[in-house]
């Protein structure tokens, strides 16, 4: 047992080794920004002065170094600075605005990240027992109609780009027969129902796009293992294919399901992006497209964090979780 | 709450049926022996599934004669115009042609011609755009927002089939245009991304060491982020670099995609580089004294054609659905240049007007299926090739 809490501590330091690097990546990324953040937030044709007052202000005239050395500091204490979009606000209203008022960073993504979350459960709450349950039948149906049709129905979702879908869905259930509402504005003080509701268009999207991966994962994972010998046994044996399936060969084939299961969950991440616009849903996709377009440096940066975090972490419990599933990891050539 | 309780309704209905139906099946002697050891052997949910199916024929045809929702019978027709065509076109190959050709097409389901025939058709479409649009991308009409359908009495004009768009462009133009302006950016983004994946990936193999190591780390920390993700954000940068000047933007994105999608391309050509290295006939032309370019250009690639040649119809779906995506954001392909993503965008208030002008609704339907329509037909593509190289049966 030594040994694997060992693994999982390895894995976890790595995690934590490949957020540093992404963390400076981001940083240098933004740095690679023509002029500095100054003249970003006031524009070409700002007077000297003010642009050196601003430089001041954000300690852009320290060093490089310095300056993601207090960036990651504050990030660590949940501080992501400035928005500028409401920098010079505070600015001008003499506020402590990077303390957690109105204009910093972690105040404006404490609420939508929230709700990005209750999207991501939803859609995961639905897509993981679907997919579960529709690649156990195709694996037990296997080269039937159904088999085909489900191939075919799988790939199309795949290969279509969320908005595709989205419209679609939009479509049919919200504007020929309004069932759903097609615009997801939530509000803090919603009744869980309410809400449900509201969420269910962008969440069925998602769970669309992500269900046909996972569904033909899990169908190909377990007729992987149909070939072995003791799948061979238990069929000569005369135990039906139902059982065949989920007892024998499910448990062999939990180890690349779960890891499947998780890179989706990874994947809506990124997914939810043009879901949440498409659907104007109040999350945190939708704020990082917005301040793409205004270059709101500050809240990009912190919203790259953000995924780029959520992605390492699920990438990780792929890891941590096929490890535990599969002995046979636990003991690197 | 009333549809999921129907809904309920209905599953457990049609169980019930396909229990019955099994049931029945058993208990009548049917004059063919086959049938009744079919329905001995029958399991409950090949019953179900046969109840299933004929629910839904029925709701296909209530949907398409009685209620003759007008979406539905589009996507029925065009569903089965295409299924004729890709027919067709299967015949056509398998009769027409060399040996080689016919054989192929002998071996082919019938998803991959119909993949086949709509690459076909995407290439000349792009290809010959400017012959086969009736106006210019850019050329603007003094009538806006004209309605599609061509009909004067209900706000449309013969000129344009389609209508024009807010600043009063022709939208069939546009269409058109964009099969061109989308479809070649993402091909040319994927050859640049092939282009440094395999290069690399197979030096990395070749020369080993440090440099396999380094460019092996800096990979890794690439794709560690998401793509869209980082593709956003290296856009926010790149936005501001270019200025006004938005053709710049486009040449940014590409470059951007390619060198984030080169990432997965590196490591399939690393993996493929690696078995390959270990072959005798490579230590052999080291001992030759072959140069690297050799190595690399008559030993390794040759080899690893084929999963190189899978893996780009894979690349060029993603990048051409992370293009479609960027542009319908806004900070993808820039005006002038017509695009399927942006045209998305910029029509999708009409789905709105779905019950009152269907045609309306559909425009922007148009342009995100064009999207989906050539992405899936290369991936039925390339899940032919990736089944016939792999043999597999089952």
């Amino acid at each position: 047992m030594k040994a694997i809490g060992l693994i999982i501590l390895h894995r976890l330091g790595l995690g934590l080794v490949t957020l540093f690097v992404v963390s400076v990546l981001i940083f240098a990324s933004v740095n690679m920004l023509p002029g500095d953040f100054a003249q970003a937030i006031l524009g070409q044709s700002a007077t000297p002065e003010a642009v050196q007052a601003i430089r001041e202000d954000l300690g852009l005239n320290k060093h490089p170094v310095t300056r993601y050395l207090d960036w990651l500091g504050g990030v660590l204490q949940g501080d992501f600075g400035v928005s500028f979009a409401q920098a010079n606000f505070s600015a001008f209203a003499g506020a402590d605005a990077s303390k957690g008022g109105i204009g910093s960073v972690a105040a404006q993504l404490e609420p939508r990240f929230k709700n990005t979350l209750f999207l991501a459960f939803v859609s995961a709450a639905i897509a993981v027992p679907l997919s579960l349950i529709l690649g156990i039948l195709a694996a037990l149906y296997r080269n039937s109609v159904f088999d085909r049709f489900i191939n075919v129905a799988t790939l199309s979702s795949i290969s279509s780009p969320e908005f595709f879908l989205a419209y679609i869905l939009i479509l049919f259930l919200g504007v020929l027969n309004p069932l759903l509402p097609t615009l997801s504005s939530i509000f803090p003080d919603m009744s869980f129902g309410e809400r449900l509701l509201k969420t269910m268009l962008p969440a069925l999207t998602l769970t669309l796009v992500v269900t046909a991966h996972m569904m033909r994962m899990t169908r190909a994972a377990i007729i992987n293992l149909l070939a072995s010998p003791y799948i061979e046994m238990a069929r000569l044996k005369g135990i039906n294919p139902t059982r065949v399936i989920v007892t024998h060969a499910l448990p062999n084939a939990l180890a690349p399901i779960i890891n499947v299961i998780a890179l989706n969950l990874a994947y809506l991440v990124t997914g939810v992006v043009v879901v949440e616009v498409v659907f104007v849903y109040p999350g945190i996709g939708q704020l990082f497209v917005d301040s793409v377009k205004i270059r709101d440096i500050p809240v990009v940066q912190a919203c790259c964090l953000i995924f780029a975090a959520a992605y390492i972490l699920l990438n990780l419990t792929a890891d941590i979780f096929s490890i535990l599933s599969n002995p046979r990891l636990r003991h690197p050539k | 709450m009333n549809i999921v309780i129907s809904l309920i309704l209905w599953i457990v209905g049609i169980c019930v049926a396909g229990w019955v139906f099994r049931a029945v099946g058993q208990r009548i002697r049917f004059p063919s022996e086959r049938l009744n050891i079919y329905f001995r052997d029958m399991p409950l949910m090949v019953g179900i599934g046969f109840m299933f199916g004929i629910v839904s024929l029925y709701f296909v045809f209530h949907f398409y004669f009685i209620e003759k929702v007008t979406f539905f019978v589009w996507a029925v027709q065009g569903f089965v115009v295409f299924a004729i065509s890709a027919w067709l076109f299967l015949m056509l190959g398998r009769n027409v042609g060399t040996q080689m050709s016919r054989k192929l097409f002998r071996e082919m389901p019938a998803t991959a011609s119909f993949g086949l025939l709509i690459i076909i058709i995407y290439s000349l479409v792009a290809v010959f755009a400017g012959a086969i649009a009736p106006y210019g991308q850019e050329e603007i009409f003094e009538k806006i927002n004209v309605l599609p359908g061509g009909d004067p009495a209900t706000g449309g004009d013969p000129r344009f089939l389609l209508g024009t768009d807010q600043l009063g462009r022709d939208l069939l133009s546009r269409l058109i245009f964009g099969a061109q302006n989308t479809v070649g950016i993402a091909f040319l983004t994927t050859c640049l991304a092939f282009l440094i994946g395999t290069t690399l990936g197979f030096l990395a193999a070749t020369l080993g060491g440090w440099f396999d190591q380094f460019t092996s780390r800096a990979i890794d920390a690439l794709m560690a982020i998401p793509q869209l993700i980082f593709a956003l954000l290296l856009m926010t940068i790149a936005t501001a670099w270019a200025g006004s000047n938005k053709g710049l933007i486009t040449v940014y994105m590409i470059v951007i995609i390619a060198v984030l999608d080169s990432t997965r391309v590196f490591r399939l050509a690393r993996a493929v580089g690696l078995n390959i290295v270990v072959m005798d006939y490579i230590e052999a032309a080291k001992l030759r004294g072959e140069k690297l370019s050799y190595l690399i250009f008559r030993e390794i690639l040759p080899n690893a054609y084929a999963p190189l040649l899978a893996e780009f119809g894979l690349r060029f779906c993603f990048v051409f659905l992370t293009i479609a995506a960027l542009s319908f954001l806004g900070i993808g392909i820039q005006p002038p240049l017509a695009d399927w993503g942006t045209m998305v965008r910029d029509l999708s208030q009409f789905i709105n007007f779905a019950v009152f002008s269907p045609l309306t609704a559909a425009l922007p339907l148009m342009a995100a299926g064009a999207i989906a329509l050539l992405t899936v037909a290369v991936n039925f593509v390339v899940d032919w090739m990736l089944h016939r190289s792999s043999g597999l049966k089952e």
